[in-house]
C-alpha cells in the first residue's frame, strides 16, 4: 500500500462508524463553503475610528504610522526618508497604486521597480488591507508587490488606504476570496505586524532580526478614485 | 530519529538542578511568558470563547482529517505544488533528500521547525553531504553549541548571552577577535550578517507549519524574525514539513487559533510574520520559489485517533505548558530527553517512543494543572499523563519496588478501617517525634526528599479525622 493510503486507512479506522461516510462528506464540504467566522473580537464602527486604532496598534507593534490626505505620499515618504537620514532611492514592485504616486519633477527619489536582491536599503510596498485588531498589515504576493520587497531592504515603507483598513481579519478573507475567486491565492500572503524581532538571547527583545529594522506605514485618508479603480483591477 | 536520553530523567534532572548557567537562564521563562501572557488575555475580554471556538475547531477537523487532508491535497496540486506523504520519520527524510539531490542542492536554509527536530533531519543531510543552516537565532545558536531546541518556541532558552558571544566568537572565525560582544544586539547583528549571504546561497528552504488550510491548500507560518520568509522566498525550492494533524478546514478557522496562538505562546497579539503560502511562484511573479513541496507526516499521530490521547492532537505548539510548569522551570527543557519538553512532551513523547522510554516523563508532574489551565486549545494534560501512569503500571515498566508500595497502599485503601488506623499512627508518631521542630532534617525511607529540603510534620492530624471534628460545627 503507499503511504498516502496507508495513512489514510489508520484515520479512517479511529473514525469509522460514527457517521455515514456520505454525512462525513457533507459537513466537510459545508464548512469549507461557508467557511463560518466564528468569535470576532469587538471593534469599531466608523471608518475614521479604524484607522485611528489600526495606527494605534500597529505602533505599539513597533511600526511607525503617518497618516495622510490623498495627494500627499510623495511628501511624506520623502520626509521620512530625511529623518531617518536614507538615501532618496526606492525599491518597489509595479504596482499601479504605488505608480501613481506624483513624485515632484525634480528632486524625487530613484525608483527601482522589481524585486529586491538585499542591495536596497528602503522598499515601498502597497498593502492589500490594513487590520485594525493588531495593527496588522496584509500583503499579496506578485509582480505588482514583490515579497522579496517585505523583507530584505531595511527599511519598508508601506502604503495602505484608509479605507482598505478593516476591523479583523475575517473580513480581509472575504476580500481576497473576491479578489482571486475559486479558492485560489497568491502565492504569498504576508501579515505583518511591526519590524522583525528576536527574543531568543535571553529574553531580551532586540529588533531587526532577519527582516526590516524599521516599518513605515502611511494610512492614506480618502483615497482617489483612481486608487480605487486600481484596486478592483 | 534524534538520540532518546529520556530513560535518564531522573539523573538529568538531578544534574540540571545543579547546574548554575541554566538555573540562571531559566529565570527569564518564569518571569517573561508569565505575565506577558497574563497581560495580553487580560485584553482581549473573548479570549475564553475563542478558545472553545479554537478547540471546537480543531475537534471538527480531527474527526474529519482524512477528508481535509485529501482536500488540502488536491487545492495544493491545483496550484502547481506537490504533496508528499510519509508513514515515518525515513520515510519523510527520503523525500527531503530526492528532492535535494534533483537540484543538486548544497545548502539548505531552515525555518524553525520541531517536526524536522523529531525525524533529524539535520543530521541525515549532513550525512549526505548536504549542509542544513537553521535560520531562527535561537536555533542558529544551539547548532553552534551542536544541541536540540530546549523549549519549542524558545529552543535557546538555556544558553546565556556570555555563551552565545563564546560560540560566535568561536565560530565566526573570520570577524575581528576583539570585537564588541557586550549587548545582545551586536549579536544579533552579527547573525544577521552572516545568514543573510546564507539566504542568498542556499539552494533549498525547509519550513515547518503552524497550519495546513485545507480550503485553499495553503501551508503557514509564524515568525517574529522573518527568518522563515526568506528562508521559503529566496532559494529555488521551498520544501515545507508539517505532520497531519496541522489541518484546519479554513482561513477563519486559521484566525481563530492565531488569536489564542501569539497570545498563549510570547503574549503578542499577532506574530510579526504570519505567512501564508500557496504553491510556488505564478508564471507573472518576479521571486518566489519555482519548486513547492509539502510533505505530510504521520509518524504515529492517526494512532492517536480514536484513543484517551487523540485531544493531544490539538496542540498547536505555543509552549504556555511548559512556561507555566514548575517542574519545566526547574529542571529545563533538556532533562526530558527528547524532542517535546515540558507537559505536552510528557504526554506526546511516550507515544512517539515508546512508554518503555518515555515512561518517566509523564511521572514528572506535580499534577498542579497549570497546563491545562492556561493550554489554549484545552488538552487535559494532567489526565492524560494519568493515562500514561496507568499503562505504565499496567505493563509491569515500574520499578519493582515502587510497584509493590503501590500495591500495599492500594490494599489498605480498600480497608478504611486499617487504613485510618495506620495513618492516624503514622502522623501521631511523626508529630510526637518532631515535636519543637515540627520538620525532620532526615526521615526513615526519605532520603532523596530530606537531600534537597527538611520534611515537614504532619500537623492537625489527617483529613478525615479533621473532618470529623469540624464538619458538625459548619452543619450547626
Amino acid at each position: 500500500m503507499s503511504s498516502k493510503a496507508d495513512i489514510l486507512a489508520s484515520i479512517r479506522k479511529a473514525t469509522k462508524g460514527r457517521k455515514s461516510a456520505a454525512q462525513r462528506r457533507k459537513d466537510v464540504e459545508a464548512r469549507i463553503s461557508e467557511h463560518p467566522a466564528g468569535v470576532l473580537p469587538e471593534g469599531p464602527r466608523t471608518l475614521a475610528q479604524k484607522t485611528k486604532k489600526f495606527a494605534e496598534k500597529a505602533k505599539l507593534a513597533a511600526a511607525s504610522v503617518d497618516i495622510v490626505s490623498a495627494g500627499d505620499e510623495a511628501q511624506a515618504i520623502s520626509k521620512w526618508l530625511r529623518d531617518h537620514n536614507l538615501p532618496q532611492t526606492i525599491c518597489q514592485g509595479s504596482d499601479a497604486r504605488l505608480k501613481k504616486i506624483k513624485w515632484p519633477r525634480r528632486g524625487g527619489p530613484d525608483i527601482k521597480t522589481g524585486p529586491s536582491d538585499g542591495s536596497d536599503l528602503v522598499g515601498l510596498s502597497h498593502g492589500f488591507a490594513g487590520i485594525s485588531e493588531s495593527g496588522t498589515l496584509v500583503l499579496t504576493s506578485g509582480a505588482q508587490n514583490p515579497t522579496t520587497i517585505n523583507f530584505l531592504p531595511e527599511n519598508h515603507i508601506v502604503v495602505v488606504d484608509a479605507k482598505d483598513i478593516e476591523n479583523d481579519h475575517e473580513t480581509v478573507w472575504q476580500r481576497l476570496r473576491r479578489r482571486y475567486k475559486n479558492g485560489k491565492m497568491p502565492r504569498t500572503v504576508n501579515m505583518i505586524t511591526g519590524p522583525s524581532r528576536s527574543g531568543d538571547i535571553e529574553q531580551t527583545l532586540i529588533m531587526g532580526a532577519h527582516g526590516p529594522v524599521r516599518l513605515h506605514i502611511i494610512v492614506v485618508k480618502g483615497a482617489t478614485n483612481a486608487a480605487r479603480k486600481s484596486r478592483r483591477a | 530519529m534524534v538520540e532518546v536520553h529520556s530513560p535518564e530523567f531522573k539523573e538529568n534532572s538531578r544534574k540540571a538542578l545543579k547546574d548554575k548557567q541554566l538555573q540562571r537562564a531559566l529565570q527569564h521563562v518564569r518571569g517573561n511568558f508569565i505575565d506577558k501572557r497574563a497581560k495580553s488575555i487580560a485584553d482581549l475580554p473573548e479570549f475564553e470563547a475563542l478558545r472553545d471556538n479554537a478547540r471546537d475547531i480543531k475537534n471538527h477537523a480531527l474527526e474529519h482529517l482524512d477528508l481535509y487532508l485529501e482536500a488540502y491535497e488536491e487545492r495544493v496540486v491545483a496550484q502547481g505544488g506537490h504533496v508528499h506523504w510519509a508513514r515515518d520519520s525515513i520515510e519523510a527524510r527520503g523525500l527531503v533528500l530526492d528532492i535535494c539531490r534533483k537540484v543538486n542542492a548544497k545548502t539548505v536554509t531552515k525555518g524553525k521547525s520541531m517536526i524536522t527536530e523529531e525525524i533529524a533531519l539535520n543530521e541525515f543531510l549532513e550525512k549526505n553531504g548536504i549542509t542544513p543552516i537553521e535560520t531562527d537565532l535561537g536555533e542558529y545558536i544551539i547548532q553552534l553549541r551542536g544541541e536540540h531546541p530546549s523549549h519549542i518556541i524558545a529552543p535557546a532558552v538555556h544558553v546565556t548571552k556570555d555563551q552565545v558571544a563564546e560560540d560566535f566568537k568561536k565560530a565566526h572565525t573570520h570577524l575581528p577577535p576583539d570585537r564588541s560582544m557586550d549587548e545582545p544586539e551586536n549579536l544579533l547583528l552579527e547573525a544577521r550578517g552572516i545568514l543573510r549571504e546564507k539566504f542568498i546561497a542556499a539552494d533549498v528552504g525547509i519550513t515547518g507549519a503552524n497550519f495546513l488550510v485545507a480550503e485553499t491548500g495553503t501551508s503557514v507560518i509564524v515568525t517574529n524574525e522573518g527568518n522563515g520568509d526568506l528562508t521559503q522566498t529566496l532559494p529555488k525550492v521551498h520544501i515545507v514539513m508539517a505532520s497531519i494533524e496541522k489541518i484546519v478546514p479554513t482561513l477563519e478557522d486559521m484566525s481563530q487559533i492565531l488569536r489564542v496562538l501569539a497570545r498563549s505562546a510570547t503574549g503578542q497579539e499577532m506574530s510579526v510574520y504570519t505567512t501564508l503560502s500557496t504553491g510556488p511562484k505564478r508564471k507573472t511573479d518576479v521571486d518566489g520559489p519555482e519548486q513547492y513541496h509539502v510533505i505530510l507526516l504521520d509518524n504515529g499521530r492517526s494512532n492517536m485517533l480514536g484513543t484517551e490521547f487523540q485531544d493531544m492532537l490539538r496542540c498547536i505548539r505555543c509552549g504556555a505548558c511548559m512556561n507555566h510548569c514548575p517542574v519545566y522551570h526547574s529542571v529545563g527543557g533538556h532533562a526530558y530527553g527528547w524532542v517535546y519538553p515540558g507537559p505536552m512532551g510528557a504526554v506526546l513523547t511516550p507515544q512517539l517512543i515508546g512508554v518503555d522510554k518515555g515512561g518517566h516523563l509523564p511521572n514528572a508532574s506535580t499534577f498542579c494543572g497549570r497546563c491545562e489551565e492556561v493550554c489554549p486549545m484545552r488538552i487535559p494534560l494532567p489526565k492524560m499523563m494519568r493515562h500514561w501512569r496507568e499503562r505504565e503500571f499496567e505493563r509491569h515498566l515500574m520499578p519493582s519496588g515502587q510497584r509493590r508500595y503501590l500495591q500495599l497502599w492500594a490494599w489498605m485503601a480498600k480497608r478504611p478501617a486499617i487504613y485510618r488506623l495506620a495513618t492516624n499512627v503514622v502522623t501521631t508518631g511523626m508529630r510526637i517525634l518532631a515535636i519543637g521542630r515540627g520538620r525532620f532534617k532526615k526521615f526513615l525511607m526519605a532520603g532523596s526528599w530530606t537531600a534537597e529540603r527538611d520534611l515537614p510534620a504532619p500537623q492537625g492530624g489527617t483529613f478525615v479525622s479533621q473532618w470529623k471534628r469540624q464538619r458538625p460545627e459548619q452543619v450547626r
